[in-house]
């Protein structure tokens, strides 16, 4: 036997616990990621998806909201159980039926559609108790409208204006009332481009005149040239008002041919409803659909949404106007945010001498990270609307200043930019100064050495070596700064902005507009919708596209940092 | 080559003194010089260097002679809380003359650093870097200044292909005398070498030694080396510093061959440092 001591047995290795908390930890942290965005993604794309309609049997004595009707058309959005403690009194003899048959204590939910002729709110519970059938019928259509939301039946004909009619069995049925609401949907195109372009113009001209008026009226005495400049407006209106004569007609005549045409159909249970065509905006036969076509469809509904406008009070219709002023104002503060950021960071790093008053600067910087965002909003409030908007406005709109108009004294796109922009500096100066001291200091000295000036260095060299740093601030910057809503509350933002903030009018960037916004537009359908049931898959939809968003912009500015960093490493310039 | 530097006091200087032409070029004067305000790492050094030969200082790590180097063309102005006495004149003028521009200073000394420091640019920009800060941009000029300074350099067969490319393609040897031809692009009268093949391998110090040879036609070459045999084979004269003093200064040959004292004799042949 050897003398020498033997090594200790292997029985619990020190630190193994650690690994394994640790290593929980992360994975913990990454499952609720995947989670939260599979959730956002799976309920946000369903909104989508063309689903199947059925047509629900009930038995004759059911406790529906459709008590009376025999068969309901809709939706099935889910289906849950019934618990004893949250039935309501008038639902306690369920308890008994359930005895018998446990299909008592389950409910179904369905998307009804027709609001104007259930005056539901789109959704109802059926017991399944009382559900006889649900079945599938090939010929359902669904319809969407401009009002009253969706409409779910069954095609009987199409009345024409000279009362020919061409019934759903006609083989030619599908394909004319394709045809016609074609045919609406490009009239409805025309007139849209005259009423809110070419009118659209001319309002704006004719309210731009309207509120000179009203300054030149509200004066007490005013002066000659006073009097002759009211008289030359009022001209002007008059002359404006003449040019909107003829695109009113014409937009008249079109709107009178959009409703020429009916379409009869049957919501089951045998009413019978005349829709006209005017407002249609597509149908579909969902039950009829194959896999390629339900694709299509999707892809079809996904871009309608992101391009086109809300309609009935952000409940329906697309979010066309929230995600170009989100990008509008992300862009703006992108450009705000970017060279004060940059400035200061190379003053703090490069020109300040290191001591207590530039620490006591930096870790001022870093805690401005962490105010709150509303306080920003509370300041931008405070300082860019109500003294430099005010400022801005005494000096060169002192007309509608006394008029009680705000042009610039009020929120606006710009002002919530820079109040973002204020909000997210602090981000790009802490990475800028990290990218700036980065930069080795022999490629300083290198410089210095051939010659050059301290700002010629950090022109040349530094700040182009820097340059990828400083667009992952940048990064950080955006994403911050695309999803936050509390300070846009004080600053400018609005459920339903009657215009956008770049248009065709002059001077086409609009700095004063207040805007649309994806993350308030998400509280405002989420929470002060007339029907938040209704809205729901909205809100997933809005929020996957916020999400998406923020990534499309860091993925934009991650890309240029790359392709910077590529040329730096080639150094191609 | 002897034009005054840029001060603003230029036209007093050239009226009061002639134009030089005493072989000791940069003179140091009782040169004192602090870290920190008070942390004393030269001492009282007086040396004259010679135009248009090589000077070698030498000396174990710490010894100052790097400082001293960087001090040639104020490149220790950087640092905050130095501190200097004494005088450092080239040609007669002070570096330290409160007038003078330190850029105009820069613009006629060249320097190589220890480790080369490419800029990350293509190898043309590298080499025109001092041209462009200073306002020269003309195409014709610049294109002339590469093909020159990179012959200089014996870069130019190498890399003649591939100008637009990257720097830091090259390899170490090959960057470090880039960073040469970009010291001389500008022509200027000194040369200031901190070390520059510590870092390269026997083949490109023997390329790099070769240029010395060549350069020191045109150039005052200040090199600071911790190389015993590379100082005894390119300098015409040798300066041993030890903790901050000139112990010995003379021609490169007595140095080595018959040194003047016991410190330096111990030192030349390796027993300590």
């Amino acid at each position: 036997m050897s003398s020498t001591q033997p090594f200790e047995k292997n029985v619990r290795p020190a630190g193994e616990v650690w690994v394994w908390i640790t290593g929980v930890g992360l994975a913990i942290g990454l499952f609720m990621i995947c989670f939260l965005l599979a959730v956002i993604a799976w309920n946000g794309l369903n909104f989508f998806w063309p689903k199947p309609l059925a047509e629900i049997s009930l038995t004759e004595d059911g406790r529906s909201d459709f008590r009376g009707e025999r068969t309901v058309p809709g939706v099935i959005i889910q289906r849950r159980t019934l618990t004893a403690e949250n039935l309501s009194p008038s639902d306690a003899d369920l308890l008994d039926l359930a005895r018998d048959n446990r299909d008592f204590m389950r409910e179904m939910m369905i998307f009804t559609g027709n609001r104007d002729l259930f005056a539901t709110n789109n959704f109802a519970f059926l017991n399944m108790g009382e559900i006889t059938s649900v079945e599938f019928p090939r010929e359902l259509i669904r319809i969407e409208r401009t009002e009253w939301g969706d409409a779910i039946g069954r095609p009987l004909e199409l009345r024409f204006a000279d009362g020919r009619v061409l019934g759903a069995d006609d083989p030619a049925f599908v394909s004319t009332l394709r045809d016609q609401v074609d045919e609406v949907r490009d009239r409805r195109r025309e007139i849209i481009r005259i009423e809110r372009r070419q009118m659209g113009r001319i309002n704006a001209l004719i309210n731009r005149e309207e509120l000179e008026i009203r300054y030149l009226r509200s004066l007490a005495e005013p002066s000659d040239a006073q009097r002759r400049e009211l008289e030359d407006r009022l001209v002007r209106v008059a002359e404006l008002r003449e040019e909107l004569g003829p695109l009113t007609a014409a937009s008249r005549i079109l709107r009178d041919q959009q409703n020429q045409v009916r379409l009869a159909f049957e919501v089951v249970g045998g009413h019978t409803q005349v829709q006209p065509l005017g407002d249609i905006i597509n149908f579909y036969f969902p039950n009829k659909m194959s896999l390629f076509q339900r694709i299509g469809w999707f892809f079809w509904k996904v871009w309608e949404f992101l391009s086109e406008y809300p309609r009935e009070a952000n409940t329906e219709g697309g979010i066309f106007p929230a995600l170009f002023g989100t990008f509008v104002m992300t862009v703006l503060m992108s450009l705000a945010v970017t060279p004060f950021g940059v400035l200061a960071a190379v003053y703090l790093r490069e020109y300040a001498k290191q001591g207590p008053l530039v620490s006591a600067v930096r870790i001022s910087i870093n805690n401005l990270a962490g105010v709150p965002a509303i306080v920003f909003g509370v300041f931008g409030l405070g300082f860019f609307i109500h003294e430099v908007g005010a400022v801005i406005d005494q000096v060169f709109y002192p007309r509608m200043v006394a008029i009680n108009t705000p042009v610039f004294g009020t929120g606006g796109i710009l002002w919530a930019s820079l109040t973002l922009a204020l909000m997210t500096v602090p981000v790009v100066i802490v990475a800028t100064e990290e990218a700036l001291a980065a930069v080795s200091r022999g490629v300083r000295e290198g410089s210095l050495a051939c010659g050059a000036s301290k700002w010629q260095t950090i022109q040349r060299l530094v700040l182009p070596a820097a340059s990828p740093g400083i667009l992952t601030g940048l990064i950080l910057a955006m994403a911050r700064g695309a999803g936050e809503v509390a300070p846009l509350l004080l600053v400018g933002v609005m459920a339903l902005a009657p215009s956008l903030p770049i248009d065709s009018m002059f001077p086409f960037v609009h700095l004063d507009r207040k805007f649309m916004h994806l993350g308030f537009h998400i509280y405002i359908v989420a929470l002060h919708s007339p029907d938040t049931e209704a809205t729901k898959p909205l809100v997933f939809a809005s929020t996957l596209v916020l999400i998406l968003m923020v990534i499309v912009l860091n993925l934009a500015a991650i890309l240029i940092r790359n392709h910077l960093r590529r040329k730096l490493e080639s150094a191609a310039f | 080559m002897s034009h005054s530097f840029q001060t603003k006091v230029q036209a007093r200087s050239a009226a009061e003194k002639e134009p030089s032409t005493q072989p000791d070029f940069i003179q140091v004067r009782d040169f004192n010089f602090y870290y920190d305000g008070h942390k004393q790492v030269l001492f009282d050094l007086n040396l004259d260097i010679p135009k248009q030969k090589v000077t070698a200082f030498i000396g174990p790590s710490g010894c100052g002679k790097s400082t001293l180097l960087r001090n040639i063309n104020r490149m220790n102005d950087l640092i905050d809380g130095i501190r200097h006495e004494g005088d450092i004149t080239i040609d007669g003028h002070s570096i330290f003359d409160p007038l003078l521009e330190v850029i105009s200073l820069r613009k006629r000394i060249g320097m190589v650093f220890q480790k080369s420091n490419p800029f990350p640019k293509s190898i043309y920009e590298n080499i025109v870097y001092s041209l462009r800060v200073a306002g020269r941009n003309r195409k014709a000029e610049l294109d002339e200044v590469v093909e020159r300074s990179l012959r200089g350099a014996a870069l130019w067969e190498e890399v003649k292909d591939r100008l637009q490319e990257s720097a830091f393609g090259l390899s170490g040897g090959q960057m470090q005398r880039l960073c040469i031809a970009r010291a001389i692009a500008n022509r200027p009268e000194i040369l200031l070498m901190d070390e520059p093949c510590s870092a390269l391998d026997p083949i490109a110090t023997g390329k790099v030694e070769n240029l010395i040879h060549e350069l020191k036609k045109e150039f005052t070459i200040v090199i600071v080396t911790h190389n015993m045999q590379q100082a005894a084979r390119v300098s015409d004269r040798t300066a041993f510093f030890y903790l901050g003093k000139l112990i010995e200064y003379d021609e490169t040959e007595k140095i080595f061959m018959n040194p003047g004292n016991p410190q330096t004799e111990a030192y030349v042949s390796g027993r300590f440092g």
